[in-house]
């Protein structure tokens, strides 16, 4: 029985339920065809073609047989983190896209790739176009650690690494090198438990996913034998969830180099925990403590590779040496206070780590779009109040350019939802006015025509799409991506 | 057809042996990857005999308290109930029952949440990221349908989000 037989017989199930609708409007709509340009239906721009911004989109179509919604996108290709972010061992979770692609498909929505809003058009110059204005452009900077030393090479940002083998142009030069034998990725949430596996799993187990080749080839030619995960603070704040730390604790030809010391206390601390963070401890508890089954012991010992967490560190500075990485200082921490508040307060000890590879994964980070919107540069987040944005009738905001760079995709789907539900009332009430008619894409492609910028529509997406599949099929691989922009227009206009 | 009949009376003993094996072990593991088992049978048995088996009646309560009774066939997941029936649960079955999310999460009474048999450690895993998880909540993708679960009540949570702790948000 294959795994992947069953997947896709399973995928064809779905959309036939799930289209249900959609077809629906569909066939409502088969009538005028594609929503006409001059409609006076109440039309919506949603910014950013990520989890967030199809979620919301998915939304209002469904909650009303009028409104039209574009999407433009900065690249050419569509979806965002679920393209560039989620692991390419997590195939499961880029379903989603089947959902995403169906909305893309909907008679009253329309997809612009390859437009850079706050560039090639204006906040403003949407603002005179559509009725609202949804902003989920998401967090494509990232936190950097401040310390001495992060700008030497051997030195990433996480969002570059993960950019990198997962195929974001802007990432493709990154080639990082792999040829020291430990690590160091700094955070401990699910970024960096992807950037560690990805480091570490066996070639096998990656060349049958969507990672780039120049990546895998890259990856199975690293020297990486060793990845330590580094945190501020002790396993009972750890950020990362069960899942991705189960697929460590089984991961192939690996095993788990865990401090004792570092886990004193944790069990009795445990009984008034939730669920949740319980078992999590209960799963690091029994990796770092628990004297393994003799199969289990015998795995561990011809594991060529090691991965731990090293709790109660932070970074003091990235040591040189010959001009690149050589080792990471870091700083001892004790805990003050408990539980999710506790916080870490300095020892005034160091210690030096030996590393050639350094990853900061400390978070992602918003940036402003366009200075006519308001931005908390403080919290990196557009201020706003239930996907409104303050201060800025018709614009709103959702995904992690609202609620800050947290959560999963099921997380972002809801508070899009909730997004959607705002501008909806907004509309009911009559605090959204959408009595006057306004162009719509028709104004705004006329202005990028002006600009020399050619959209990338959904249907150039799909002749990408079809290119990336059938070049992955060579190599049974889902799909080869395209790395270059230039390459991606190219495809879609051919 | 003679070839049509053993198999399925193949079938209904292994069964039989295994005591609804498809409760018991709801889940196959192949390569990290976890599949309902019942999608198996399924296919299997829609290929024998699509109207052989009687259809089970389940009563769903959405997120506005509204009861909504449907019928599903043995073997579907209540995940595939939802899809056949083209229920309207925003949202539900994000990851399309492949153990990837949360957002198919449901809640049984305590007796009911008994006859569903055990969970696995992978359903475990993403319970734990529901929004309000009670004692006896399951992934709706993980629980098959039998006929000794007729007419029971599943309760769509009220909001389907997960909360993972995630400080940097990956998948």
């Amino acid at each position: 029985m294959s795994g992947h037989r069953l997947l896709s017989s399973r995928l064809k199930l779905w959309t036939s339920g799930r289209s249900g609708w959609m077809s629906r409007l569909h066939e409502g709509l088969s009538g005028c065809g594609r929503a006409s340009f001059s409609s006076s239906n109440p039309k919506i721009c949603v910014v950013g073609s990520g989890p967030a911004g199809f979620y919301t989109a998915q939304h209002l179509l469904k909650a009303r047989q009028d409104v039209e919604v574009d999407i433009y996108e900065r690249l050419p290709v569509p979806f965002g983190l679920v393209r560039f972010g989620v692991a390419p061992d997590h195939p499961e979770v880029k379903n989603v896209i089947n959902t995403f692609t169906q909305t893309a498909s909907h008679a009253r929505c329309n997809f612009y790739g390859n437009v850079n809003v706050g560039k090639d058009v204006s906040i403003d110059e949407l603002r005179r176009a559509y009725h609202a204005i949804v902003l989920s452009y998401g967090a494509e900077g990232n936190r950097s650690m401040g310390v001495p030393g992060e700008n030497l090479p051997g030195v990433y940002s996480a969002k570059d690494f993960v950019g990198w083998y997962n195929g974001l142009p802007s990432c493709r030069e990154l080639t990082p090198d792999l040829s020291c034998d430990t690590a160091v990725i700094l955070g401990q949430g699910n970024v960096a438990l992807d950037v560690a596996r990805i480091l570490l799993a066996p070639t096998k187990m990656l060349k049958s996913t969507d990672i780039t080749q120049p990546a895998l080839d890259a990856l199975a030619q690293s020297r990486v034998r060793r990845v330590l995960i580094v945190g501020r603070r002790g396993p009972l704040q750890i950020a990362c969830t069960i899942k991705e730390l189960r697929e460590m604790v089984n991961l192939p030809d690996c095993r788990p180099e865990m401090v004792a010391a570092d886990f004193e206390g944790v069990s009795e601390a445990l009984k008034d925990v939730p669920r949740p963070r319980k078992r999590l401890t209960e799963l690091m508890l029994k990796t770092a403590l628990e004297t393994p089954g003799e199969k289990e012991q015998e795995r561990r010992s011809k594991a060529s590779r090691s991965w731990g967490f090293r709790f109660f560190r932070s970074p003091v500075e990235v040591l040189a040496s010959g001009g690149r990485a050589a080792g990471i200082r870091l700083a001892v921490n004790r805990l003050e206070g408990s539980g999710d508040g506790a916080q870490a307060v300095l020892t005034g000890e160091v210690e030096d780590v030996p590393c050639g590879l350094v990853i900061s994964s400390i978070g992602y980070r918003s940036l402003p779009i366009d200075e006519s919107v308001p931005f908390d540069s403080r919290r990196a987040v557009i201020p706003n109040s239930m996907g409104r944005v303050q201060q800025a009738a018709g614009l709103y905001c959702s995904g992690w350019v609202k609620t800050g760079p947290t959560g999963v995709i099921a997380t972002t789907m809801n508070n899009s939802f909730d997004t959607a539900r705002s501008l909806l009332e907004d509309m009911d009430s009559g605090a959204l006015d959408v009595s006057s008619t306004r162009p719509g894409s028709q104004s705004i492609s006329a202005l990028l025509a002006e600009r020399g910028v050619k959209a990338v529509t959904f249907s150039g997406w799909e002749k990408i799409d079809d290119v990336e599949t059938r070049r992955g099929e060579v190599s049974g691989k889902p799909r080869e991506k395209l790395l270059t922009v230039q390459e991606m227009l190219q495809v879609a206009r051919s | 057809f003679v070839f049509s009949q053993a198999v399925h009376s193949a079938l209904r003993s292994f069964r039989f042996f295994s005591g609804c094996t498809f409760i018991k072990t709801p889940t196959h593991v192949e390569a990290g990857k976890v599949f309902p088992l019942c999608l198996f049978r399924l296919s299997l048995k829609s290929i024998l005999n699509p109207h052989r088996a009687e259809k089970v009646t389940v009563h769903f309560v959405n997120r506005d308290g509204e009861k909504i009774t449907v019928k599903g066939s043995p073997g579907d997941s209540l995940l595939d109930v939802v899809i056949n029936e083209d229920l309207d649960f925003d949202g539900f079955g994000a990851c399309e029952g492949t153990l990837a999310c949360s957002t198919c999460h449901l809640i049984f009474d305590e007796e009911t949440y008994k006859k569903l048999g055990p969970v696995t450690d992978e359903e475990m895993d993403m319970l734990d990221l529901a929004y309000s998880l009670t004692d006896t909540s399951r992934l709706g993708c993980q629980v098959c349908l039998s006929k000794s679960l007729e007419g029971i009540v599943a309760r769509v949570p009220e909001t389907i989000s997960d909360i993972r702790q995630s400080k940097d948000g990956s998948s």
